[in-house]
């Protein structure tokens, strides 16, 4: 099923933002209004998601879905949008995690007509960047992403924080995004092709020496918000300073646009330069997941495990790309996919434990499995899943990877398999603290039941994790393809 | 460039000179008319009729297709002259509507005349092609933009803001004055193309060509609130009455864009590395200057003076590009600037009427006030910091693109880490906008119809602007390229 012409990315693209627009129409004080808007809007933009999902037709592969109108002609600017295997469950992704997210704000109060128009500004720039087939339309939605983050971690942020958090992350991630932007620029005009396309400056041929010199800003101006080693710091303090939705839809999506971003401008366009660089990027992404999972084990704070943890587990994604082989770039496809969705889960059960202990600190809390049961197997899920268990999605993206980086460097190979451990260690640590052992006194009784909105979004995550880690058919020859696109540029097919 | 001897088509060409003149007689005679009761309409009548005029300039003024020098050679007809006089009606007509009720103006005809007036030296300024006509309309630009500045007669700082913009306005176009005089002293002409005609092959040292250029900088950077000619401005801008300083910092400002990129092309194409070198540095001290103390800022209108001091800055860098699309670039910056800035004003003019402050630290709990309003200046404050999909970002891409073609990388990284500053302290208003509360979260701020109207106007420019940039970018191009 396929209707050419049928602008189906744009509209899953704009369907967000608009109704942001329209929910700030409804009277504020119609709060339920507001949400039964937004989940509407939310259910929308999955099933679309999904929809592009089933019908992407996996055997032609590349590009699919294209639509192409000019934009700024002059320039040589267009409105190209497309989904091949590496973006499509990118976008399928975002779709799932601006649903859960939804839900799992059901509760919010204080101006909820802006928090869903801002959650959903934000979700229209993710979605425009997975799908852009330009550069000038990939940085304009990448920018989109950036700002509205600001507003939701310092409005409806933990008060201790989010100031700082907020700023400091917006910083970071402008910072990196303009430097990249010159990057662009600076490819635009040596290409001499009057064009922003990204397909056609693919194959522009670029000097190597230009590779190597503007690799590393658009590389590492992308990678901030990838978490990359040592520009990582802002993502711990962002995840805890945010209301729950927002660290999933940051840990969960944001992180991802990063490294997608890293990849399409970096990687495939400026492949002799990731080639030159790789080295420099496989030594700080293996200190992202050993360090990061060093540095989680030690939290007290049960956000902040989860914080740094992403932080480790992204840098197995970009460990995966530094491979530059099909294993390691689809393991990272993978690895994408499944953090993410197993990220939203985690910080969606953070979140639902914070709003009723109000600490968040492991040591005062505990017996948590009595009252919300749902909550404890679906965490122990994502757990699982975060120590690459096979049978769990993780051990799907993960193992890929470790394949592909035994094949570059196969002492690194051994060196991160160290931080699985440890991720092991601290995972089951938060379990046994959080969920098991006795409830502390002042809880008992204390501590109401997830409501349904909950358990639909925890059902749904965990659900998913689990279907890909026993059918990783559902999801592993899409990436496959995508995969081998990135490898027809790197040159290794 | 040959002189075009008189025919009427030439009336035409300035007709939108000639009605702002008769535009400000009628505003003068009917202020002498009408009753105290009826004068609050003088402000509609100043916002029509400039409006009226904005039209009949986009018909009956278009360029023709080969730019001719008129009147003798004191006027040229081009794209830039076109493009600027609808900069310049644009912001006068939002500026007017804004003036409508505020206590001390609305009712006053010579308020409204000297706006006019004022707008009818802008125009000029854009399209002098002669040294006389250039200053003369820069004097009738300043002049009554000086009276304005000082408009509050009772209001201590606002009389300061006249004084000290006289003066040091005053300053500047005497030193520049001089730089024409040498120039007039080297050529023998004062029609800067006849003039650029005798200063090319070589005659004249550089040195001397370079000294006059400077001279003739001094006066423009004034005009554009350049670094190290730019501390009239937060005083100017903190103590005039507020649609006065959205005025000053827009169109003002273009009007002085619209000489410096005019005579810098025309008159020194030879020495262009020499003054390309100086406004690099101008512009990257501009920038940093600008957003560097803006950062300090406690009062909303010094924020704004500040801030717009930095993108002078990152507008000169188009100049600097010195390209087709450098200066196409400055255009569209100028006018995503011009629609931007005065949104931002029109909110600090209707925060001041209700709540009589201009503190940044007043406007806690404005999201809860009027959300609406919030909103707006979440859009005018985050195009200011070059976010998409508003001006402000396209304006920055287009900006720094054009030092990418030209092979300043450095001056666009420099441009990139300014705009990081900026957004800084955007934010930190923002914040205090979205995130702090205050005692009246109750209270609405008031705003009034024709203000209402400035603020829809700009605001749908900003996003208009910022979304569907192919065509402004187009028009920008064809200006540029009639200038080389």
């Amino acid at each position: 099923m396929n209707f050419p012409n049928f602008p189906v990315l744009s509209i899953i693209v704009f369907t967000p933002i608009v109704s942001g627009m329209l929910i700030l129409l409804i009277p504020a004080d119609r709060i339920k209004l507001i949400r039964r808007a937004a989940l509407s809007a939310a259910t929308l933009a999955l099933a679309l998601s999904v929809w592009i999902f089933i019908s992407y037709d996996q055997a032609a592969g590349g590009y699919q879905f294209i639509e192409q109108a000019d934009w700024i002609p002059r320039l040589g600017i267009s409105y190209h949008l497309g989904v091949n295997g590496m973006s499509l469950p990118l976008v399928l992704l975002t779709g799932i995690v601006i649903f859960t997210g939804v839900l799992i704000s059901w509760g919010i109060d204080d101006r909820p007509r802006e928090f869903f128009a801002f959650l959903f500004i934000l979700a229209t720039g993710v979605f425009g960047v997975f799908v852009s087939l330009d550069l000038f339309v990939l940085f304009f939605f990448y920018e989109i992403a950036v700002f509205p983050m600001y507003l939701l971690i310092a409005i409806w942020g933990w008060k201790k924080t989010r100031e700082y958090a907020a700023m400091k992350l917006t910083l970071y991630l402008f910072i990196g995004s303009m430097i990249a932007l010159v990057g662009g620029l600076a490819m635009y005009f040596e290409s001499g092709m009057q064009s922003f396309d990204l397909l056609q400056l693919e194959k522009a041929g670029f000097s190597s020496s230009f590779q190597v010199f503007w690799f590393p800003f658009v590389f590492f101006g992308f990678a901030v918000l990838a978490g990359i080693f040592p520009i990582h710091n802002w993502s711990p303090d962002g995840h805890v300073a945010a209301p729950t939705a927002v660290s999933m839809f940051h840990a969960g999506v944001l992180m991802k646009l990063g490294a997608f971003s890293a990849l399409r401008v970096g990687i495939m366009l400026l492949p002799e330069g990731a080639k030159f660089w790789a080295p420099l990027i496989i030594v700080l992404a293996t200190v992202n997941v050993v360090y990061g999972a060093l540095i989680a084990s030690v939290q007290t704070d049960f956000k902040y495990v989860i914080g740094f943890s992403s932080v480790s587990h992204m840098g197995l994604v970009l460990l995966g790309f530094a491979t530059l082989n099909k294993d390691g770039l689809m393991g990272a496809g993978l690895q994408m996919f499944s953090h993410g969705v197993m990220t939203a889960l985690f910080f969606a059960v953070v979140g639902l434990v914070y709003d009723r202990a109000h600490t968040r600190e492991i040591p005062r809390l505990g017996g948590f499995r009595k009252v919300m049961p749902l909550a404890a197997l679906a965490f122990i899920i994502g757990g699982l899943v975060s120590m690459g268990m096979p049978g769990f999605s993780g051990f799907i993206a993960e193992f890929p990877i470790l394949l592909g980086l035994w094949k570059a460097q196969p002492l690194v190979a051994i060196i991160t398999v160290l931080g699985i451990v440890i991720t092991a260690a601290y995972i089951m640590r938060v379990i046994r603290g959080v969920f098991f052992g006795d409830m502390p006194q002042e809880f008992e009784g204390h501590i109401a039941p997830i409501k349904i909105q909950d358990k639909v979004a925890l059902v749904m995550l965990s659900g998913l994790l689990i279907l890909i880690g026993v059918v990783p058919a559902v999801i592993a020859p899409l990436i496959s393809s995508g995969a081998d696109a990135v490898m027809r540029l790197v040159g290794g097919i | 460039m040959p002189i075009v001897p008189f025919d009427t088509s030439m009336i035409a060409a300035i007709s939108a000179e000639l009605l702002l003149l008769l535009l400000a007689g009628v505003i003068l005679a009917v202020d002498m008319i009408w009753g105290s009761k009826q004068k609050d309409h003088l402000g509609w009548i100043t916002a029509g009729g400039l409006l009226f005029i904005l039209l009949i300039s986009l018909i009956f003024t278009r360029p023709e297709p080969v730019e001719r020098l008129i009147f003798g050679g004191m006027l040229r007809q081009d794209w830039l002259t076109f493009t600027f006089r609808l900069i310049f009606l644009f912001a006068a007509a939002i500026t007017s509507l804004l003036s409508i009720n505020l206590k001390g103006i609305t009712g006053r005809g010579e308020y409204y005349a000297l706006l006019v007036v004022t707008t009818l030296g802008m125009s000029l300024m854009a399209a002098s092609a002669d040294l006389i006509m250039l200053y003369l309309a820069i004097e009738t630009t300043s002049i009554p933009l000086y009276i304005l500045a000082g408009f509050m007669k009772s209001d201590d700082k606002s009389t300061e803001s006249g004084i000290k913009y006289f003066l040091f306005g005053a300053l500047t176009s005497t030193v520049m004055l001089y730089g024409f005089s040498l120039l007039y002293g080297f050529s023998g002409e004062t029609n800067l193309y006849l003039l650029s005609e005798r200063l090319t092959g070589g005659e004249i040292s550089i040195w001397v060509l370079g000294g006059a250029a400077l001279l003739v900088l001094v006066g423009f950077s004034f005009k554009v609130s350049a670094v190290p000619f730019h501390f009239w401005s937060p005083d100017v801008y903190e103590g005039a009455p507020t649609p006065i300083t959205a005025y000053i910092s827009t169109a003002s400002k273009a009007a002085g864009f619209a000489v410096l990129v005019r005579v810098m092309i025309t008159v020194f194409p030879e020495i262009s590395l020499y003054w390309t070198s100086i406004l690099a540095v101008v512009a990257t001290a501009t920038m940093t200057v600008g957003n560097m103390v803006a950062l300090a800022q406690k009062n909303i209108k010094r924020l704004l003076a500040y801030s717009s001091i930095a993108h002078a800055g990152y507008a000169l860098i188009g100049l600097v590009a010195f390209s087709e699309l450098g200066i196409a670039s400055l255009l569209f910056y100028l006018a995503a600037y011009v629609v931007t800035n005065l949104a931002a004003f029109a909110i600090v003019v209707f925060f001041a009427n209700t709540v009589g402050s201009d503190e940044i630290a007043d406007y806690a709990g404005l999201s809860r006030r009027s959300p609406g309003l919030a909103f707006a200046m979440l859009i005018a404050f985050l195009s200011l910091a070059g976010m998409p999909p508003l001006a402000g970002f396209v304006a920055k891409f287009y900006v720094f693109a054009a030092a990418v073609e030209s092979g300043l990388i450095w001056l666009a990284f420099v441009g990139v880490l300014n705009a990081i500053i900026g957004l800084y302290y955007y934010m930190t208003v923002l914040k205090v906008v979205y995130l702090y509360r205050s005692d009246d979260d109750e209270v609405p701020i008031a705003v009034s119809r024709p203000a209402a109207i400035a603020l829809g106007v700009s605001v749908i420019a900003v996003l208009g602007i910022g979304i569907a940039s192919g065509p402004w970018l187009g028009w920008a191009l064809d200006t540029a390229s009639s200038l080389f």
